[in-house]
């Protein structure tokens, strides 16, 4: 359990450091979110309509673009080695490091979400309703962007592949992620029902995602 | 604690890079591993801390201890000194003693003589003073196997004697441990692997 704590610690404690992307991701959502407004024009009814999503993206986009050295750092400078060579399962390495890297970009973005919000003119309540899906839904992104990330380090790649070649694994997230932030809006639309996928989403991710990108690093290394 | 490989075969690519390697090792044995570049001394130390799978053979732990692998008995010493350059000498030492628990910083960095400098990022230290940093984790822990890849390299002289004192007391109290070199170890080695060139 020490060496689990001691994980998620150390990599939250990397991504907040200098070459961490930490505040790189919180400054990248609030450049995506910005920017929508001189795009769509100063209409203000359609900025609070599509403005749930607009975090979504946003968030979706910051937590994925941060992820690309989750693994290959370790890989480049031989603490993965060193981490396999330990007591702790390296499914539960990848597990705290994902966990690590939700506290330094995920929950970060989500907590300033409401803030950003004001920016799109969102409701009080949209406000809220986004808040409470981001900081449930963005685990679910930073897991299976770790999936990505293993991959990464496998191919010895980083930049803007990881993106690609995650963004489509995460469309149920954002389906169920806006389905519900944006239902408040929309007064016969239910809220828990797609509320409750989307932690669906996060406790199977939490599952899937730590065996998959372990698979990945003990055989995609050789 | 015995360890030994049988026939090994290590398989890079569609390359073998040796096959049928064989070695043993009894408590305080001390096996270098020799031969020019290319004919798999790393690649031997990495099969035996179970880092890659060999293509055929195996590497048993005699008496076994129940436990799948020799993972959790090995330290690692590679080519990467595996820190972190943002973080302190101690910030990166402290890690690994809460992951795999217990160790002194203060008595490791004395060792390996870093104490003066456990506050410096380790951006700033030189190569080999970082190597320094990553011989203090062998000390850190105690682990009866050692593998060290090329640990002279990049080491002064009073680095070489350092290492020499370390592993000897490792040695001394039962541990073992096989090392990949080019230069004369400063501890002499019971035996000697002689890798083959290549093909």
């Amino acid at each position: 359990m020490t060496a689990f704590l001691a994980m998620i610690a150390h990599t939250a404690r990397l991504s907040f450091g200098s070459g961490g992307g930490a505040l790189v991701a919180l400054v990248f959502f609030l450049a995506v979110v910005t920017a929508v407004p001189f795009a769509v024009g100063p209409d203000l009814n359609l900025l609070s309509r599509i403005g749930p999503a607009v975090l979504w993206i946003g968030a979706l986009l910051a937590s994925l673009l941060v992820l690309d050295r989750l693994f290959g750092d370790d890989r480049d400078d031989g603490s993965l080695d060193l981490l396999k060579l330990s007591d702790l399962p390296l499914e539960l390495v990848v597990l705290a490091k994902g966990i690590g890297a939700w506290l330094a970009t995920g929950l970060p973005v989500a907590l300033a979400s409401p803030f950003f919000g004001l920016l799109l003119g969102l409701e009080p309540k949209a406000l809220a309703a986004t808040t409470a899906t981001l900081i449930v839904g963005t685990p679910a992104l930073t897991l299976i962007g770790a999936i990505g990330a293993a991959l990464m380090a496998a191919l010895g790649r980083g930049g803007l592949l990881i993106a690609v070649l995650v963004l489509p694994f995460t469309i149920p997230v954002l389906i169920f992620g806006v389905s519900a932030a944006a239902s408040v809006s929309l007064p016969p639309a239910p809220f828990m029902a797609p509320f409750l996928i989307l932690v669906a989403l996060t406790l199977a991710s939490s599952v899937i995602a730590p065996v998959a990108a372990a698979a990945v690093l003990r055989f995609g290394l050789d | 604690m015995r360890l030994s490989g049988r026939d090994l075969t290590a398989i890079r690519g569609l390359k073998t890079v040796f096959s049928g390697v064989s070695f043993a090792l009894e408590a305080g044995d001390l096996l270098a591993v020799t031969g020019p570049n290319g004919s798999g001394k790393s690649t031997l130390l990495r099969l035996v801390a179970g880092l890659l799978r060999p293509a055929a053979g195996s590497v048993t732990i005699d008496p076994a201890d129940g436990r799948d692998g020799v993972a959790h008995l090995v330290h690692y010493l590679g080519h990467l000194d595996a820190l972190k350059p943002a973080l302190t000498v101690r910030q990166n030492i402290e890690f690994w003693i809460r992951f795999w628990g217990g160790g002194d910083v203060a008595a490791a960095l004395e060792r390996v003589g870093l104490a003066a400098l456990e506050n410096l990022p380790v951006a700033v230290l030189s190569a080999g003073q970082k190597r320094r940093a990553a011989m203090a984790r062998l000390v850190l822990v105690d682990r009866p196997i050692w593998l060290l890849d090329e640990p002279l390299t990049a080491l002064d002289a009073a680095g070489a004697t350092m290492l020499g004192e370390v592993l000897s007391e490792h040695l001394e109290a039962g541990g073992s441990a096989i090392a990949a070199t080019h230069r004369d170890l400063p501890v002499a080695a019971r035996a000697t692997l002689a890798m083959g060139a290549t093909a």
